[in-house]
């Protein structure tokens, strides 16, 4: 459940660009969830109830841009894509992949008063 | 609140560490309390309406709703705290292995063997991490090793500001070796950055060999794997290639070493592992700093020009 502590880092981080930025209430925040990044989105989601109750995220809308799993294959020299760490290559079927999108845990954007 | 960051985290408990982390106090940036300690994830359970209240009915025209581009890294906190750490501990000159894998894996036991191995030949030292008690730190100390104990309460994982906390409670001498058992779990350790060198997995046999399948993250991000409890092969189906197979196809580069805390199978392998990782640190900081002295014999011999 290291959902809940990426749930803090986000708060935390809003609450930062509140200052410099100047805006007291969050509605909206837009994350880029890798698929290799280790993150359940359902736990993300309630993770995100909880944690951002009391604060100035609460009652926010979380919107999840998924971001597909890339690497490049070292067998045949191509840039393919990967469902999973231990996927084979599609094209060569080699296990010498380097993962190279898809472990993104990123705050895009977001809506604030 | 803790003097030296800022920090409240609840249910956090650092052996040593004096102040009030242990106690409950609500997060002192806003003034608002994340009452995270007062409501189970049940009860919680029950209160969830899925962002489908009044907040969201955006009339059009009335929102005063502005948007903010922030591109920023979730676990950036993190990350900073680890970048704090690698550089103290590159400082230091301390090589720093942080442990994961399952519980009951023989994490303990084969640390514990580790340093009996090590402790007359280089400073050592532990952070132990788990949920509760300090049992695990209490054998370490038994073989009379400092060690801090690090509670992480409901936290699954040991983070690197938690870690921060620890290394100045242990007041870790310069050139040692720290080993942070992190807490048995092979899901979320493998996001946190502690500013360790390495990452070692360590998976028993008595584990099934599709481990690094089941838990592919841990075991791409670990340098090495530990395939422990070896001696009771004879007694188990485990497919010892199988296992490194399937740990390579999420790690190509992964190296794989094969021990018995118990019968001392393989430990010197380990040690000498460890031995080999520590070389190459000192031995990269040695040219870093003759890269240095080099640049101020330039500039001083620029003056003398």
């Amino acid at each position: 459940m290291h959902e809940m502590s990426i749930c803090e880092g986000i708060v935390q981080a809003l609450e930062e660009a509140a200052e410099q930025q100047r805006f007291s209430r969050v509605r909206t925040v837009w994350l880029e969830i890798g698929d290799l990044a280790g993150v359940e989105i359902p736990a993300l989601e309630f993770g995100w109830e909880v944690v951002s109750r009391y604060t100035l995220a609460e009652d926010s809308k979380l919107e999840i841009i998924r971001i597909p799993g890339q690497a490049y294959c070292l067998g045949c020299a191509n840039t393919v894509a990967v469902k999973q760490r231990f996927d084979a290559c599609p094209r060569c079927g080699s296990y010498q992949l380097q993962i190279t999108g898809g472990e993104e845990l990123r705050i895009k954007e977001l809506e604030v008063d | 609140m803790c003097t030296v960051c800022g920090c409240g985290e609840g249910e956090v408990t650092i052996e040593g560490h004096h102040h009030e982390h242990a106690h409950h106090h609500g997060h002192h940036h806003h003034g608002h309390g994340h009452h995270h300690d007062d409501e189970g994830p049940v009860k919680a359970g029950n209160n969830l309406h899925y962002g489908k209240g009044p907040a969201h009915a955006h009339a059009p025209g009335l929102s005063q709703g502005r948007m903010v581009q922030i591109e920023q890294d979730i676990l950036a906190k993190n990350n900073q705290y680890a970048a704090a750490n690698r550089h103290r501990f590159s400082h230091g000159h301390q090589l720093v292995l942080n442990l994961v894998s399952s519980p009951g894996s023989g994490k303990t036991t084969l640390l514990t063997e580790t340093l009996r191995r090590l402790k007359d030949k280089v400073p050592v030292a532990v952070i132990e991490g788990d949920q509760q008690t300090t049992h695990d730190a209490e054998r370490i100390r038994a073989t009379g090793v400092e060690a801090v104990q690090v509670n992480t309460g409901k936290g699954c994982h040991l983070d690197a500001h938690m870690v921060g906390h620890a290394v100045d409670q242990l007041k870790l001498p310069r050139f040692a070796v720290l080993f942070i058992e992190n807490v048995g779990n092979l899901v979320c350790p493998a996001g946190f950055d502690l500013g360790e060198d390495a990452k070692v997995a360590i998976l028993s046999v008595t584990e099934g060999e599709d481990k690094p399948l089941k838990y592919p993250d841990m075991f791409a991000a670990s340098r090495l794997m530990l395939i422990n409890k070896i001696d009771l092969l004879p007694h188990l189906n485990f497919d010892v290639d199988q296992a490194i197979d399937y740990a390579r196809r999420v790690n190509p580069d992964i190296e794989v070493i094969q021990v018995s805390a118990t019968t001392g199978e393989g430990m010197d392998t380990w040690l000498d592992w460890i031995m080999a990782q520590r070389r190459a640190k000192l031995t990269r900081a040695r040219e870093g700093y003759a890269r240095e002295l080099a640049e101020i014999d330039t500039a001083l011999n620029g003056m003398q020009a």
